[in-house]
């Protein structure tokens, strides 16, 4: 397989204030077709901000954010989106949750006369998901995990360009969450579908991620110091990672530790801030456009 | 080892089994019953004319001869003559109040643009006390039955819409947002994925307003009908004819009564899904 190109998902410039406060400050990247991709940082660094801007929940309020070359607007069958709760509509069987997409496409006279063949396809998706035998329940008689699992074949049934996952697997018991990452592994394996996964568990996002990104509001600038610099997170850490085992087991590696250790340093220390001319952008994809404020 | 018993009636963990369960709800019933008849027993000990506090055979002969024999005047069985002419009012009124109420209440709950719009008049006007609205009903519309199925309407559409626009607005955001990227488009979204998951709550509202539905229907047909079992009760208020109305109210109460169960059966039986949900 050849590596990715890069441009597939991509951010220039990106700037997202609330009220007086800055939340993401100047963001630049570049995702690959194809890339499973996680975004770790502190918490309230803006993660899910970031997500939100790709996923059109809100606008940016400068720079752009382009999929394919086109620019993204509001939510939209381009992107699919798997969030922590409220996953699956209450109301719809498993199979209607998953179908619910390709009804969504067509009209209701269509619906009507295609929906034997649709529900088939949705069943195939629910196959995937090894939740087959479930299809007639409805979402409250699942447990966490397989709630998690409807929704990500509700999303994947429409073929979305990229998968957004907003700490998917965040409100799973520790069991469950392992055999979900272990699940989306496989799942990526075999679909290669281009995945941008936030979360706040960095163990997760190392074993999980082809490439990991860390978010964060530590680091130093030309800007100086004090309340008075309004300083939002960047990316300040971008990391190309072999995707190899899958077995959980590589968890307990000390290279994988090491690694984990490596990223709180850098990313959740509040005093181990790094100079923006001193991030550690390895991934080869990575770029970024520095204002000369910041550079000095 | 000691076990822990749990008391059966008393404090806050008691565990009243069954049968205690349904003695205990007895007990006002006949305690009720008890009071009436003793004091209804000494007024006719006093005074065997007495019509205030009719005896049970009194009331019972009074609602056979409603239910069972013909009016003299008209011919008709006039319990249930009465019955079919007000539940006639009250369901329309209900029905129609339900089916305004929830499509306002989806729009305004999920369009900002409805809400800003349409809110503060909703809010407004659900201050307006109904019955003061009854003689504009009666001098517009007047006084056959569309002005008391317009009251009821009156009276509960606004409940009902700002209970579901609330319902709507409560949503979380997760779902509307998923919808979208499954190429829901805006129309798509509030009839086909909103407002289904609206049945329940609407139920749950109805439940609620009956109550002050009857409430308007029985002061409509006290001013002007002639029919209906608010215009009997209030009729029969002429007469102190204690013997007809308290089987009336009974009547009326149990009518109610029997709606609210059968919505709750509906409830339980279509959307077993909103009672998991909502824990």
């Amino acid at each position: 397989m050849s590596a990715p190109q890069a441009g597939f998902l991509h951010i220039e410039d990106l700037y997202k204030s609330y009220g007086p406060k800055r939340v993401l400050d100047n963001v630049d990247l570049s995702v690959g077709e194809g890339e499973l991709c996680t975004l770790v940082g502190p918490s309230g660094c803006g993660k899910s901000t970031l997500l939100r801007q790709i996923l059109g929940e809100e606008f940016p309020d400068a720079g752009r954010v382009t999929i394919a070359g086109e620019d993204v607007g509001d939510p939209d069958p381009r992107r699919g989106i798997v969030f922590q709760r409220y996953s699956s509509y209450p109301h719809l069987s498993v199979l209607d949750n998953v179908v619910l997409g390709r009804r969504l496409q067509c009209s209701p006279l269509a619906w009507l006369t295609q929906r034997r063949q649709l529900r088939a396809e949705a069943m195939e998706y629910l196959q995937r998901v090894r939740l087959a035998e479930h299809a007639d329940k409805y979402p409250h008689q699942l447990s966490g995990g397989m709630q998690q699992r409807v929704a990500i074949a509700q999303a994947l049934i429409l073929r979305p360009r990229v998968l957004l996952m907003d700490e998917p697997f965040g409100a799973l018991d520790p069991d469950t969450r392992e055999q979900m990452q272990l699940f989306l592994l496989e799942l990526w394996e075999r679909e290669r579908m281009t995945v941008f996964f936030v979360t706040h568990d960095l163990e997760e996002a190392v074993y999980l991620g082809t490439r990991i990104l860390v978010l964060s509001q530590y680091y130093r600038d030309q800007r100086g110091e004090g309340a008075a610099v309004n300083r939002g997170a960047k990316i300040i850490a971008d990391y190309q990672l072999p995707r190899a085992a899958s077995a959980t087991d590589v968890k307990r590696d000390p290279a994988f530790a090491e690694l984990v250790e490596r990223i709180r340093r850098e990313g959740f220390d509040p005093s181990a801030r790094r100079h923006v001319a001193e991030f550690n952008l390895q991934h080869p994809h990575s770029f970024r456009s520095l204002t000369a404020e910041e550079t000095g | 080892m000691r076990s822990i018993r749990k008391p059966r009636l008393f404090g806050l963990h008691a565990k009243p089994g069954r049968r205690l369960a349904w003695l205990l709800a007895a007990i006002p019933f006949l305690l009720l019953m008890l009071v009436y008849g003793t004091a209804s027993h000494f007024r006719h000990q006093d005074n065997p004319a007495d019509k205030l506090l009719p005896t049970a055979p009194q009331m019972l002969a009074a609602a056979e001869r409603m239910a069972f024999a013909p009016d003299a005047r008209s011919g008709k069985r006039l319990l249930w003559a009465d019955t079919a002419a007000s539940l006639q009012r009250l369901l329309i009124g209900l029905a129609l109040a339900a089916l305004v109420g929830l499509l306002l209440g989806l729009n305004i709950g999920l369009f900002p643009g409805m809400s800003a719009g349409g809110l503060p008049f909703v809010t407004f006007l659900s201050m307006v006390p109904p019955l003061a609205v009854l003689p504009i009903l009666f001098i517009t519309l007047g006084v056959d039955e569309l002005s008391k199925i317009a009251l009821i309407f009156i009276g509960v559409v606004p409940v009902i819409t700002r209970d579901i626009a609330a319902q709507v607005a409560q949503m979380p955001r997760e779902q509307i947002t998923k919808a979208l990227t499954l190429g829901a488009t805006p129309l798509r979204l509030a009839y086909g994925i909103v407002l289904p998951q609206l049945w329940p709550r609407l139920i749950a509202s109805l439940r609620l307003s009956l109550g002050a539905a009857w409430l308007f229907l029985i002061a409509a047909e006290a001013i002007a009908a002639d029919a209906g079992l608010g215009y009997r009760v209030f009729l029969m208020r002429r007469y102190l004819a204690m013997d007809v109305i308290l089987p009336y109210v009974l009547w009326i109460t149990l009518l109610g009564f029997a709606m609210d169960l059968a919505l709750r059966a509906l409830l339980r039986w279509r959307f077993p899904w909103y009672a998991a949900t909502r824990a």
